[in-house]
């Protein structure tokens, strides 16, 4: 008995190192602050604090990941997330009085309007990716620059402020006075993202589309619908984003959270996700969101490091992780 | 008796425990052409990588013109005047022919600086020895195949080359260039320069080889003169059983006309084009490269969309401008580069199978039912008896045999009506080959209407009922194989 | 004639000429002050920093690879040189800090090189990686803040004009950089080594097909190594430029400029994939997104149209040389026949 759940944790291990490491990571962690700052981490408000910050970047984060697996990247997420924000942010100011009559409505529309402006800068980034063939690296840098660009344009540079207080209340309200509520759209989008990629027809798609394209238009797989679809459903989940941002913050501006699309690449790498296509699971990419949030929160609870090295430490498990995967790989084709 | 130009004496080599070469020899003497040969994984690889000196050996030595060596380097080995040329020519698509021959001699000089003056002239005097005729300023990779390959031969001639050793070098190749290569290989040949094919197929390389030396499962199994091998032979050889060809008679007859075809053409590639393809028939659309085939292929599968013509299903016409479009026509593809466009190699071989129907194997609301799945993957591996332990193991662990069935079970997990193969057994073994015509055998017989396009003559010949010559974009003739021979339809194709 | 005509038009490099003239003169009729001593000189000015981080980000494209840690590199390079000759009260003159940088640049390169060469690891990763830790080590161990003076020596080289331009109808005055002559210098450098060296040849050779290189004899490995070392150097004298120019250090504002960079030596015809593209193309591409930043203000469109104009420019121009080869691969023509037969 015990040995078949060694036997089974061992092949977990094998089949899924990153994952592995990963939550050896998050436990190690956890340990340490647990012998060094026990009562500053290990709190509530800490966790829900923790719980508030990490969707916005999270939900940007699963955008790129679904591109990497179809063997491309989204490097517009910050743009979409901006340029949403701020769409919403006008409509908001539009539609809200001053004493914030018209609330009950402007949530939902704003949603509406961030999605569409989300799905639609999806859409210009799979179209020029399928049908111009425009190498994703390349077509998403300058989508990035001309999402931000209209977002700038919009607010003629300066920051939206002076938004009703109401939407930003809602969103960084919690539930039952406990769970914050970004956390929930967070989880939600989560949800449908993971529902989409292991039960549905397109999530195998996606993944065969990602390891050879060719072969999955010979099989009659509609490559450009695959590729338009995804990077959509990756605009909508940066537009998500983009509007709790506008929530944490209670503004929107053009230049929000640019460091958030090297930090992305770092969390999906690190989740597991194989940049050439086809590899990668989404629980991956969730431990590493949760692992990089303990991090930041952890040394944020440890003067003597200034967050400043947050940057530091998170390139170098990057950097360590890849050459450990080199070492494992080069023991695989000895054995 | 000559002395040897190179001696491979009882090598050993294995990996991990698997037992790659079990002390092999090879004997190649100055200016002769041999063949080596050997189905995939029977070893021959390794064997070419310890003679260019990649490998070192466990057991055994290698001699090179007498000199023994247990252990080589491969700079060693080009010193002692062997070349290999690889199947991808190690070319550098984006240099010219001139960068492309002088590299080598330049690097082995360790100059620093480029001087295109003598780079030139080494380049010069590249071409030159097999009069080839190309401009050096032009891009390689712009250059026709055949045509990098004779780059490639001419910058392995530059080191006073005794052996070369070519990869499958015919592969990517028409009729009319391989005839041209062979003439270069007869010219160097009376330059005293020996040549070693390695060839896992009974292919054109057999009719200019003087020995052959087969291997079988790291073992050596046959040395000797070419003309003591015969067809049968060689498959007992490769295989290490006894092959029957049994020319195809369909059960079924007088059936409906499932695919017709009239006057198609895609503008550049194919003109007039008409035939039909009834029930439990197997049509072999025969041609040298160029000829159109593929394209033809590509069109009735909707990858390419036709300027004019017709294309019947069933009797009913229909417009095919997407493969989705072919797909609910009832027409399958197999296509001819198995790795590169019709498998998801890193994916499990169940994806693999069930990618071409995922969309019928969904319950409510698009969401996959595992059940139907996984029933669908048993019954298709199963029934092509593709030898895995486990379907969910990646496709890359199979062999290439195992492979094509893959993409066969992958295709007839639909219900077809009409299956095209473009190279039914490009890169299969023999014995995977044979295994593979019966299944297809099988399947016209069950009523399935088959298109098979190849250049293998003796393929095309014992599957087909009826066979068609395309010929610059046209069909310049159609045979009865009972009525013909390769003889007759090679003369035809060129 | 009609040969070298029909070469020309096969290249990249002219038809960014062609847009380049067509925008200035488009600016010049709206403006009437594109065409002008001052502004010339202006843009030539700007030209100097993005032109020498392109010069970097070019010889790795031409390699296969990609980095996007050169800003960092930079900013930590350069951060460290102030800081030590601040500390040490320097007064002295532009050659020791200029050592210091390339020093600065050669080892933190080396790093990128070191694991790129080493590990054969994913160089967009890598660099991305690496980018993070060099920011990290700047703000949290060197705890980098604004340094408003600067070493007497790197002010007054970052001033220093080789002339001044006038315009004679504003009255207004644009001073050369002398720092111009280090642009010159490693263009001209950087152009010999990529057509007139081994080493430049492999460069290419391993952006064309990395296991033929090997198989030919190049050090693969080696000539990886030193081609980050390289570019670390080089990205480093920009931002030795860079702040001498500004006459402070302000530690994280080239952050961020890499994608712009890249940007330009796209749209040069430079090929993401490696192998091909040249060194003209890639300054004719960073010069194109230069007047793009610098000349709207000329023509009246608020500045805050930039990003704007600049995202369209990178759709534009790499949607337009996609569509080409994507025609050149197309059933129609010919070539296509190739992959399939």
């Amino acid at each position: 008995m015990l040995s078949k759940i060694t036997n089974r944790i061992s092949t977990v291990i094998k089949n899924d190192i990153y994952i592995t490491r990963l939550i050896a990571l998050m436990l190690i962690w956890l340990v340490f602050m647990g012998f060094f700052r026990f009562e500053k981490f290990y709190t509530v408000i800490n966790f829900q604090t923790m719980a508030a910050q990490f969707p916005e970047f999270g939900l940007m984060a699963f955008g790129i990941m679904l591109c990497m697996i179809l063997g491309g990247i989204d490097l517009s997420v910050v743009g979409v997330a901006n340029f949403a924000a701020i769409v919403g942010a006008i409509t908001l100011k539009k539609i809200v009085g001053v004493d914030g009559e018209m609330l009950g409505i402007a949530i939902p529309i704003v949603f509406i309007v961030g999605i569409i402006i989300g799905a639609m800068a999806g859409a210009v980034n799979g179209f020029l990716i399928s049908i111009i063939n425009i190498p994703p690296i390349l077509a998403t840098l300058g989508t990035f620059e001309l999402f931000t660009g209209i977002a700038i344009v919009l607010t003629k540079g300066k920051a939206i402020s002076g938004i009703p207080f109401g939407f930003s209340e809602a969103i960084t309200g919690r539930l039952f006075g406990l769970i914050p509520i970004q956390l929930l759209i967070f989880l939600a989008m989560a949800l449908v993202i993971t529902f989409l990629v292991t039960k549905t027809t397109y999530g195998k798609k996606l993944y065969l589309t990602g390891t050879n394209i060719t072969a999955a238009k010979f099989s009659g797989v509609k490559t450009t619908k695959i590729i338009i679809k995804t990077y959509m459903i990756s605009g909508i989940s940066a537009s998500l984003g983009g509007l709790i941002m506008l929530a944490n913050y209670n503004s929107a501006r053009a230049g929000y959270g640019t460091v958030y699309t090297l930090q992305c690449v770092l969390i999906v790498v690190l989740g597991g996700i194989n940049p050439s296509g086809g590899k990668g699971k989404i629980s991956g990419v969730i431990l590493a969101i949760f692992v990089l949030q303990m991090l930041a929160s952890g040394l944020n609870k440890i003067p003597e490091i200034s967050s400043f090295y947050i940057p530091l430490i998170w390139g170098g498990v990057l950097v360590a992780v890849m050459v450990m995967n080199y070492f494992t790989e080069n023991k695989k084709i000895k054995l | 008796m000559a002395q040897n130009v190179l001696k491979a004496v009882d090598i050993k080599k294995s990996f991990t425990g698997v037992q790659a070469l079990k002390g092999v020899t090879l004997e190649i003497r100055p200016g002769e052409i041999h063949c080596l040969a050997g189905e995939n994984g029977s070893g021959k690889s390794t064997l070419i990588k310890v003679i260019s000196g990649v490998y070192t050996p466990e057991g055994g030595h290698v001699e090179y013109d007498g000199k023994s060596y247990k252990k080589i380097t491969p700079i060693e080995a080009i010193l002692n005047g062997v070349q290999v040329i690889y199947q991808d020519f190690s070319i550098f698509p984006n240099l010219s022919v001139m960068e492309n021959l002088a590299f080598n001699t330049e690097l082995a000089s360790k100059s620093k600086l480029v001087n295109k003056k003598r780079m030139r002239k080494i380049a010069e005097e590249a071409i030159d020895k097999i009069k080839f005729e190309v401009d050096l300023d032009a891009k390689v990779g712009e250059l026709p195949v055949a045509s990098k390959q004779l780059v490639a031969i001419c910058r392995a001639l530059m080191f006073n080359a005794k052996l070369i050793i070519m990869d499958e070098p015919t592969t990517a190749l028409t009729r009319k260039e391989i005839n041209a290569l062979f003439k270069i290989i007869l010219d160097l040949k009376a330059q005293g320069i020996a040549i070693l094919f390695v060839s896992h197929k009974l292919d054109e390389v057999f009719e200019i080889s003087e020995r052959f030396t087969i291997l079988r499962s790291g073992e050596l199994v046959f040395k000797g003169n070419t003309k003591d091998l015969d067809d049968k032979k060689f498959s007992y050889y490769m295989t290490g059983r006894e092959i029957q060809i049994e020319p195809f008679e369909p059960k079924l007859t007088k059936q409906t006309k499932m695919l017709e075809v009239k006057n198609l053409t895609l503008n550049g590639y194919f003109y007039d084009v008409s035939f039909s393809v009834s029930k439990g028939e197997i049509l072999g659309i025969s041609g040298i490269l160029g000829s159109g085939r593929t394209e033809l292929a590509l069109s009735l599968f909707g990858i390419r969309v036709v300027d004019s013509g017709i294309i019947k299903i069933n009797g009913k016409e229909v417009a095919i401008n997407s493969p989705t479009v072919a797909m609910e026509n009832g027409i399958g593809y197999v296509p001819e580069d198995r790795l590169t466009e019709g498998l998801f190699l890193q994916q499990s071989i169940g994806d693999n199978i069930i990618i071409s129907e995922i969309d019928n194997l969904t319950g409510k609301f698009g969401i996959l039912d595992e059940r139907k799945q996984s029933e669908e993957i048993q019954k298709w591996v199963k029934e092509l008896s593709i030898a895995t332990p486990n379907p969910d193991n990646a496709c890359n662990t199979l062999s290439g045999g195992n492979q094509q069935r893959v993409v066969l079970a992958k295709w007839l997990a639909r219900d077809l009506k009409v299956l095209i193969l473009n190279g039914p057994s490009v890169g299969v073994d023999i014995g995977s080959k044979y295994d593979i015509h019966h299944i297809l055998k099988k399947l016209a017989d069950s009523g399935l209407a088959i298109i098979i396009i190849s250049d293998d003559i003796p393929e095309v010949m014992s599957l087909s009922s009826k066979i068609l010559i395309m010929r610059d974009g046209k069909i310049s003739n159609t045979f009865e194989p009972s009525e013909t021979t390769i003889h007759e339809i090679t003369a035809q194709m060129v | 004639m009609s040969i070298r005509l029909k070469k020309l038009l096969r290249h990249n490099e002219f038809y960014i000429f062609v847009v380049i003239l067509l925008l200035s003169f488009l600016i010049q009729s709206r403006s009437g002050q594109f065409y002008t001593p001052n502004n010339i000189v202006d843009i030539i000015a700007a030209l100097i920093v993005p032109g020498l981080f392109a010069i970097g980000a070019f010889m790795v494209i031409v390699s296969g690879g990609i980095d996007i840690s050169f800003p960092a590199l930079a900013s930590l390079s350069i951060y460290t040189t102030t800081r030590i000759l601040v500390d040490i009260d320097y007064q002295g003159g532009i050659l020791l800090p200029l050592v210091l940088t390339i020093i600065f640049g050669a080892v933190l390169g080396a790093v990128n090189g070191f694991l790129i060469s080493r590990f054969k690891l994913q160089p967009l990763i890598v660099t991305l990686g690496v980018a993070s830790m060099f920011r990290g080590f700047m703000q949290g161990v060197l705890k980098s803040v604004q340094i408003a003076v600067i070493p007497k020596g790197m002010s007054e080289f970052g001033t220093s004009s080789l002339f001044v331009a006038k315009n004679m109808e504003t009255g207004l005055t644009s001073r050369m950089p002398t720092a111009i002559i280090i642009l010159i210098i490693t263009l001209v450098v950087v152009y010999f080594i990529l057509n007139h060296t081994m080493y430049g040849r492999g460069l290419y050779a391993i952006g064309g097909n990395e296991i033929s290189a090997e198989r030919a004899g190049f050090n693969v490995k080696r000539i990886k190594f030193f081609l980050y070392v390289m570019v670390g150097i080089i990205s480093s004298l920009a931002g030795l430029i860079r702040v001498s120019m500004m006459t402070q250090c302000h530690p994280t504002n080239m952050l961020g400029m890499e994608m712009m960079i890249i940007a330009g030596v796209v749209l040069g015809g430079v090929a993401i994939t490696g192998g091909a593209g040249t060194l003209k193309g890639c300054m004719l591409g960073t010069i194109l997104i230069i007047i793009v930043q610098n000349s709207l203000i000329l023509m009246g469109i608020p500045t805050f149209w930039q990003g704007f104009f600049l995202g369209m420019l990178i759709i534009v121009g790499t949607g337009v040389s996609a569509l080409q080869v994507k025609r050149l691969n197309s059933p129609k023509k010919g070539k296509g026949g190739d992959k399939y037969a």
